[in-house]
Order: structure tokens, then C-alpha cells, then sequence
């Protein structure tokens, strides 16, 4: 625009400030994305209410104390017994099975892929552990149940191999399973960290391990905890592993080469069968998903606590 | 690095005069009158030098950033790197403790010399010498740690025995951070102003036993009051080691240093690439009272920058 036709447009009339208009389609917009925000919310809230009456009736039926005292489950038997520590401890036990692979491992590619990986190397490898998350957990069932187990069958050293349904298997497999979300979040938390840190870090003598153990974790480690219960959280709420490869064998036992259920198990399967609703049977159902429900929300309330006393803040 | 306490006691009363004096010493106005000619060759048999660059080049990629830089940094005085942006100031800063070894494409000839060591022969070993010749960066950067372990970090990491809160101590005393900082040792150091965080990182420098400290503009995001504190520091720390500086602040280099390097920037042929080089490298007050040469003078009377 020339000089000429600038000031003709600001002679031709007074400078105006037009009042405001309401903007529907802006108020629209906003609206949707709320909409979308609140789904998820509103299933939580939902699948809560849908837990709590059951569970209720439930524990109308069956004292707290004979709920989590007994050491028998067998509910749909006669006589029943509804001890669900046998449950709990297969979950504990195939979890810590499955923790011992997927922590040291997902830390050791996080560093590897953020500090010592060349770019190119990581620009491939990253998408590729990532790829590793997509694979059906159906697939890693029968991987453990087919590869896995005999493997281990064949090298086991201490006490009794493990039977064919056994919960070391379904544990370890379960670990290379969430192995790719806590070293792909690991990494995306350290490789956050400012290049100033590290620099620092490298001029005070720090080698590269020194660096990205003592400097780089520490700063990552909300992010790096953050994985490791999102992978912990998938861990104690898999089923098809167990399903098929830990057996449906209620075994209140800490022996990693005995087979067991876990709760995800148990509800899978009688969630199949032939139970009437409103039966007790039927409630037991909701009374497992309410204490794995409590399990993993207690779990993830102590790690986000443990991580806001032990994390490093930096700008 | 013997009797901190009565040094601090020196400190404050050199600080309560005016911080623009405390920047030029006797010492300074003697060596001025030194300065040229003979008399320069025979105090350079005389001071000892840290650092002897012989025709140092690095390039990044194969483009070479600065070409051909040869001078010596000596003992116990702050030598300035200054010049404008992009003219490799920092880069051959980087390569005086071997910081550049970081960067996968950076390659360095000619020689650079410390004491009567080459830095890059074969089998010196990296660590050790970043041990020995701390730096600053231009951002204060402490660890995200309490400051404690941020001053502790340095001597854990190699491995140094010995009484850990006594090194502390003494780091942040010949920081002159103690008083300000022995209350609150467990805290997190993002807790400190900028100015005390850019102290805290000298502080960890220190804690390593260097005997040199590069400073890459380590007042370039502080405020004036806190960068007259590092000054004095730095003036302080001259007593025991050996400082150079990266500055953008002229008047800075002008007040601390005793050597002052003027870089320039040069296009090559092809006016793609841009490296630094050398253009002057003297007594301070003879880069800023009568330099040799007139782009120098441009410079550093704000002709051009």
C-alpha cells in the first residue's frame, strides 16, 4: 500500500472500535473439547457406581473379615469359600516378576537411547520399542506359554521346575510387555532434561554413566517414576498373559513355578461362565474388581507421593 | 586455598570501596608500565603460563569456527576473550577443557598446551582434565539438588577423599557464599537468586581442586549488583587461579582482566562460512588505551559490535 492510499483510509473516516459480538462458534468449539474432556471422567465415575452396588450386596453376603482373611477362594463351589488373598498374592507375585524385568531393562534403554545413543541410531530404535507396545497381549500369552516356559523349564536350577501354567512366565513375559511404554516414557522424561545440567555435570569430571545416573536420572525422575507406574498399573491389570499362561488355579503361594490366578484372571473367567445375575457368584465378580480398583488407586496415590519427596526440580 | 577466614575478612573490606577501583591494582598499573617491547619478553620468561596455544583450529563439521589462534594465558591472571557474537569466543574456550569432545563433529588441530602437557595428545584422559580446569557456563546451572550435594557432586563423582563438609565449606567460603548459604545447605539451590547460583556454580568449580577456570559470560544474566560480586570474586580468586573469561561486557573485560584477546569475525571465499580468529592479544590496558590495531580500536570504542 503507498503512502497516498494509507492516509486516504485514515482521513475517509474516524478510527472506530467496533463493540463486541458474541462469538457462537468459539462458545461451540469450546463446548465439544469440553464434552471430550469429561468422557473419560464421566466412564470413571461410571465404572465406579457400577463396582460400588454390587460390591455392597456383596459384602452384604460376605463378612470383610472372611473376604480377606480366608485363605481359600473357591466362590463358585459348594460349600464356597471367599478368601481372595490367594488372588492378591498372584497378582503381587506375577507383578514383582514382571517389575524385575521391565525396571532395570526400561532404565537401561532410557539411558541408553537419551545419553549414549547416536541421533540416527535413536531416531530408529525409539519407534521401533514403540511398535513393541502395539503387539496384542493374546500374542505375549502364547509367546509365554509356548517359548517362555519350556525355556525356563529347561534351564530351572532351584527346587521343582515350573509347571506348564506358572506365574514366572506370565511375570517376565509381562515385563518385555510393558517394557516399551516405561523406557519410551523414561526417555522422553530424560531426554527433557536441559543440556546445561549435563554440561555442567561433564565439566566438574562426571564420565558419561556418572552424568545420566547421578545428574540426568535424578532430574528425570517424576517422569521416569511416572512410567514405571503406568507400566506397574498395566502390570497388575493384564489378563490375557495370565489367563493363558499362569493357569486358573486359585494358589494362595508365593512360588513363582506353581500356577495361579490373579484377580484379572478370575474375573475374565467367571465373567465367561454361566453365572446367574445377582447370584453370589455374580458379586463376586464386582467384589474383585473393587479391591483391584482400591489396589491400583492406593498404588498410584503412594508413587505420586513418593515422587513430589524425592523428585528435582529444576526450572 | 590456605586460610580462607582471614581472606574473607580482605574480601569485605575490598568490597565495601567502590567495585570499579577494586578493578585495577597496583599490580595492574605497574605491569602497565611494562607493557611492550623488551620489557614484555622478559616478564613473559618471567610469569608462567597456564595454557599455550599453538595455531589452534576448531571446526564443527569440517567448517572451521576459529582458525589459527596462538597466545599464552598465563599464571594466576584473568585473561578476556572478547569480539562479537560468532566469533568463536566460546568455542575455543570449550577447548581448553576439552568440553568440545562432547560435540561428535568437533574436530581441534595445532596444539593446546597446559602447563607442559598437549591437552589432546592420545592418552590424556578427558575427565582428568575437567578436573583440573573447571568451568562456568553462561546460565547459571545448578543441579537440581540441595546445595550441599551440588558442591559435593564434583569431588563424589571423582572419587576424592576426605572430610566432604569441610570441602564444602571451603568451596563456598572462597565463593563468599558461606554466609549466605551455611543455613540453608540442605535446601534446593533453584532456591538461591541468580546471582547466588552463578556463585554456587563458581563454589562447585572450586570443589574439584582446579588450578584454571574458564568463565563463558557467567554475568550475562545477572543484574549489575550481582555481577559486580562475581567480579570481585573473580579478582579474589586471581590470588589462586587461573581465569579466563568469555565477556560480552567490554567495560567488564576492561575491569577484571589483565590480558585481553580481541577476536574478529571473517567470511571465507565463498562468504558462506564464518570464523573467528585472533585479531589482538595484549595487556588489557593497552587493548583498550592504545591498540594496535584500528579494528580493535573500532571495537572497543563501541564503533562497531
Amino acid at each position: 500500500m503507498s503512502a497516498t492510499e494509507a492516509s486516504a483510509v485514515s482521513t475517509s473516516a474516524p478510527r472506530r472500535l467496533e463493540t463486541a459480538r458474541p462469538r457462537y462458534g468459539e462458545l461451540l468449539i469450546q463446548g465439544l473439547l469440553a464434552v471430550c474432556a469429561l468422557v473419560s471422567v464421566a466412564t470413571t465415575v461410571g465404572i465406579v457406581i457400577a463396582l460400588l452396588e454390587p460390591t455392597i450386596e456383596f459384602f452384604g453376603d460376605v463378612s470383610l473379615k472372611e473376604f480377606f482373611t480366608t485363605k481359600e477362594w473357591s466362590p463358585l463351589f459348594s460349600p464356597p469359600s471367599f478368601g481372595v488373598l490367594p488372588l492378591v498374592t498372584a497378582t503381587l507375585t506375577i507383578t514383582f516378576w514382571a517389575l524385575l524385568v521391565c525396571i532395570p531393562f526400561g532404565l537401561g534403554a532410557a539411558i541408553y537411547l537419551s545419553e549414549y545413543a547416536q541421533p540416527r541410531t535413536r531416531s530408529v530404535l525409539k519407534p521401533v520399542l514403540e511398535v513393541l507396545a502395539g503387539i496384542p497381549t493374546v500374542v505375549y500369552g502364547f509367546f509365554a506359554l509356548t517359548f517362555v516356559t519350556p525355556i525356563l523349564q529347561d534351564i530351572w536350577f532351584v527346587g521343582e521346575k515350573p509347571q506348564v501354567f506358572n506365574a514366572i512366565s506370565a511375570g517376565l513375559v509381562m515385563g518385555i510387555m510393558i517394557l516399551p511404554t516405561v523406557a519410551s516414557l523414561a526417555e522422553d522424561a530424560m531426554a527433557a532434561v536441559p543440556q546445561d545440567l549435563r554440561a555442567g555435570a561433564f565439566a566438574l569430571g562426571g564420565t558419561k554413566f556418572q552424568v545420566s545416573t547421578r545428574v540426568v536420572v535424578p532430574a528425570a525422575l517424576s517422569g521416569i517414576v511416572a512410567g514405571f507406574v503406568l507400566g506397574i498399573s498395566r502390570a497388575i491389570g493384564e489378563t490375557m498373559i495370565v489367563l493363558i499362561a499362569a493357569g486358573g488355579t486359585p494358589n494362595l503361594s508365593f512360588n513363582p513355578s506353581e500356577a495361579m490366578q490373579t484377580m484379572t484372571a478370575f474375573i475374565a473367567a467367571a465373567g465367561i461362565g454361566d453365572q446367574p445375575t445377582g447370584s453370589v457368584g455374580y458379586k463376586t465378580i464386582f467384589a474383585v474388581g473393587s479391591t483391584l480398583f482400591v489396589m491400583t488407586l492406593v498404588m498410584n496415590m503412594v508413587s505420586i507421593r513418593l515422587v513430589r519427596k524425592y523428585r528435582e526440580v529444576y526450572e | 586455598m590456605t586460610d580462607e577466614a582471614p581472606k574473607q575478612h580482605e574480601r569485605d573490606a575490598e568490597r565495601a570501596v567502590d567495585p570499579m577501583a577494586t578493578g585495577r591494582d597496583p599490580k595492574a598499573e605497574l605491569r602497565l608500565g611494562a607493557s611492550g617491547g623488551e620489557a614484555q619478553e622478559t616478564r613473559d620468561a618471567e610469569r608462567g603460563h597456564v595454557f599455550e596455544l599453538e595455531n589452534v583450529t576448531v571446526r564443527y563439521a569440517g567448517v572451521p569456527a576459529v582458525r589459527d589462534i596462538s597466545f599464552k594465558v598465563y599464571e594466576n591472571e584473568i585473561t578476556a576473550l572478547i569480539g562479537p557474537s560468532g566469533c568463536g569466543k566460546s568455542t575455543l574456550l570449550r577447548c581448553l577443557n576439552r568440553m568440545n569432545d562432547l560435540v561428535a563433529t568437533a574436530t581441534v588441530e595445532g596444539r593446546v598446551i597446559y602447563h607442559d602437557q598437549d591437552l589432546y595428545a592420545g592418552d590424556i584422559d578427558p575427565v582428568q582434565v575437567r578436573k583440573l580446569i573447571g568451568m562456568v557456563f553462561q546460565k547459571p546451572n545448578p543441579f537440581p539438588k540441595s546445595i550441599y550435594d551440588n558442591i559435593a557432586y564434583g569431588p563424589r563423582v571423582l572419587g576424592m577423599t576426605g572430610d566432604m563438609d569441610q570441602i564444602v565449606e571451603r568451596a563456598l567460603r572462597q565463593a563468599a557464599l558461606w554466609d549466605e548459604a551455611k543455613d540453608r545447605l540442605k535446601s534446593n539451590a533453584y532456591g538461591m537468586s541468580g546471582g547466588q547460583q552463578q556463585r554456587l556454580c563458581i563454589a562447585r568449580a572450586l570443589a574439584t581442586g582446579p588450578d584454571v577456570i574458564l568463565m563463558d559470560e557467567p554475568c550475562s544474566a545477572l543484574d549489575p549488583i550481582s555481577t559486580g560480586k562475581i567480579e570481585d570474586l573473580m579478582l579474589e580468586l586471581r590470588k589462586n587461579y587461573s581465569i579466563v573469561i568469555v565477556t560480552h561486557n567490554m567495560q567488564q573485560a576492561a575491569r577484571v582482566s589483565d590480558m585481553t584477546a580481541f577476536f574478529t569475525v571473517e567470511l571465507d571465499e565463498d562468504l558462506k562460512h564464518r570464523t573467528g580468529k585472533v585479531v589482538e592479544y595484549d595487556e588489557t590496558e593497552k587493548i583498550f588505551t592504545n591498540p594496535g590495531d584500528e579494528r580493535t580500536e573500532a571495537y572497543v570504542t563501541g564503533k562497531v559490535g
